[in-house]
């Protein structure tokens, strides 16, 4: 149906949209920036890799298992940070990414060191990662739509008054912090059953800040933009092939340009109205009705 | 012992010059509360300049160096103008010059590749690699003058910052931007002059970084260690991000020389989280409202 190159695309588009939802769910939602979900997208990948190499495990066992681990790191290191504010989290989160990096590195005997890890199977198939990155989308649908989700959006605009209204800012900040490392976790495993080998420097400090950069460009507030933020970030260097020396540069200008031009983002983070969003997603429901 | 005190000679030179880098984040930072992501790139970029004027247009060195340094000051002052001013006029939430900071990032290091490509390029050798012998300890004259220049230079900014009348403009912008423009201050010219500053800073810091290691495309990445210092002590505070940065210096120089130079950056990280867990604010910050 697809051949190799374009099963690869889809591939790499749903994994990321996997990640970014999880990191527009913690960002979009309760404005805490994390330049660590690579650090998690690791831990995700390695466990999972190293359940279904060694433990045997079937794959999706195996993934559930990468997500669970990235989730529960994120509970013991969100206990410790999650009260700090602005940049001092962020800033502790991205020593996290880059101390996990460190450490897959170092551990040549579990993770291979620098070399990485080989001999994964490849299970991550386009469907598999389609229907995940679905089955992504409507949990976090749901989550944000919940009393969960009306809570973060509550701390978002105003975390004093939140906390007055009675929502426990500190539990919810936290929740939504594991939220968004599960998301990581799982992108991370699917990640490594599709490349079959993956190293500790695939999951450095500009994958994070590349999913930071895709949720901010989508518009935060809105998973909707997450979708086609995801979409433009990932497809846009396809298109420039030819010319990949430049790509990067490119990619860079167009990071200013959205923000000097669209600062609201693709699709902007104030009109994340349900009933505008609705329309959207069934706008976006027919366009894949046509392509599946 | 001696290798001991060998150790801090090169911690607290190397620290230094992460101290003229932090201390211009913490400059802007205290303006305009956000972290300045492009500022290594700023530092590489006058790098860069120096090196052309020295190894291309055959330029004298000390008049090289003042271009470099000029060149820096150019490029922060052109990202001030054309991309955080508009910014900031857009009405857009803060974290915003923060993702466009990120893109001017991208965009400067891989244009950076593509007009010089990723090879090292070597600072002549204007200084004999010598080093002088104290009572058996060795320090190399590069890390000497490194040391000396950086004292002069930080004393000489923490005068202006204190004594002179556009330190005191700075102070009073930092302190309540629109309070200090009511009262007369040109905010807009203040904070160019800030900018300017700090490009003037990592100019420097920068050519003797080149000079003490090589000129390449991706050492703007140590624009991060400095970004980490101010952090440690204190977002926005000079001081503080002069006793991050030799203090950050140390524990690197002393974490490789005692326990692995492949486990430095996890020490320094993990110390970084450590000092965020028992002081929240940094060292020398003072408790800092929601930023975000």
């Amino acid at each position: 149906m697809l051949n190799a190159f374009q099963e690869g695309v889809v591939v790499v588009v749903c994994v990321n949209l996997i990640a970014v939802l999880g990191m527009s769910v913690l960002t979009g939602f309760t404005r805490l920036f994390s330049f660590g979900n690579a650090g998690f997208m690791s831990i995700g990948a390695y466990t999972a890799a190293i359940c279904s190499v060694q433990l045997r495990l079937p794959f999706p066992l195996a993934v559930l298992c990468g997500a669970a681990m990235a989730g529960f790191i994120a509970f013991l290191l969100g206990s410790l940070t999650i009260r700090l504010r602005g940049d001092y989290f962020l800033i502790s989160c991205l020593g996290f990414g880059e101390c996990v990096r460190v450490l897959f590195n170092y551990t040549k005997g579990l993770t291979g060191g620098a070399n990485g890890y080989s001999g994964i199977p490849y299970r991550t198939t386009a469907a598999v990662a389609f229907f995940c990155a679905v089955l992504a989308f409507v949990i976090a649908w749901n989550f944000i739509h919940s009393k969960y989700g009306q809570s973060l959006s509550a701390i978002r605009e105003n975390e004093v008054a939140a906390a007055a209204n009675g929502i426990d800012v500190v539990r919810c900040k936290k929740m939504s912090f594991v939220f968004s490392a599960i998301y990581a976790g799982w992108a991370g495993g699917l990640y490594a059953h599709y490349l079959r080998h993956i190293t500790p420097a695939l999951f450095n400090l500009g994958k994070s800040s590349e999913l930071i950069i895709t949720t901010v460009l989508g518009g935060l507030g809105s998973l909707t933009g997450s979708v086609l933020g995801t979409l433009v970030v990932q497809l846009l260097p396809e298109f420039f092939r030819g010319l990949a020396e430049y790509r990067m540069l490119f990619y860079g200008i167009a990071v200013v340009l959205v923000i000097l031009v669209r600062p609201a983002g693709l699709y902007g983070y104030r009109e994340f109205s349900i009933t505008g969003a609705v329309r959207f997603v069934r706008r976006l429901g027919k366009g894949d009705g046509q392509d599946g | 012992m001696k290798i001991l005190l060998q150790q801090l000679v090169i911690g607290i030179s190397i620290g230094s010059i992460y101290a003229l880098i932090a201390s211009g984040y913490a400059l802007v930072y205290s303006l305009l509360d956000f972290s300045n992501w492009a500022h290594g790139e700023v530092c590489m970029l006058g790098a860069y300049c120096c090196f052309m004027a020295v190894k291309v247009a055959q330029f004298p060195f000390w008049l090289s160096c003042v271009l470099g340094v000029g060149g820096a000051v150019a490029v922060s002052l052109f990202n001030e103008r054309f991309t955080y001013r508009r910014i900031r006029s857009n009405g857009s939430p803060n974290m915003f010059l923060m993702i466009a900071a990120m893109g001017l990032s991208t965009t400067y290091q891989n244009l950076a590749t593509v007009i010089w490509g990723g090879k090292f390029k070597q600072m002549p050798k204007v200084f004999s690699k010598s080093s002088l012998n104290v009572g058996g300890v060795f320090i190399g004259t590069t890390d000497l003058l490194c040391l000396a220049l950086t004292v002069i230079v930080l004393v000489i900014l923490l005068l202006i910052i204190n004594k002179t009348r556009f330190g005191l403009h700075v102070r009073a912008v930092a302190c309540a931007g629109r309070t200090a423009g009511i009262l007369g201050v040109r905010i807009d010219r203040v904070i160019a002059l800030v900018f300017m500053l700090a490009g003037a800073l990592a100019g420097l810091a920068g050519i003797l970084y080149g000079m003490k290691y090589n000129v390449y495309p991706t050492m703007g990445n140590v624009g991060l260690k400095a970004f980490i210092a101010s952090v440690i002590g204190g977002l926005g505070s000079v001081p503080g991000a002069i006793v991050g940065a030799v203090l950050l210096g140390l524990i690197e120089t002393v974490a490789s020389g005692y326990i692995s130079s492949g486990l430095r950056d996890l020490i320094s990280f993990s110390l970084l989280i450590l000092i965020l867990l028992v002081r929240p604010a940094g060292l020398m910050g003072v408790d800092v409202q929601d930023k975000a």
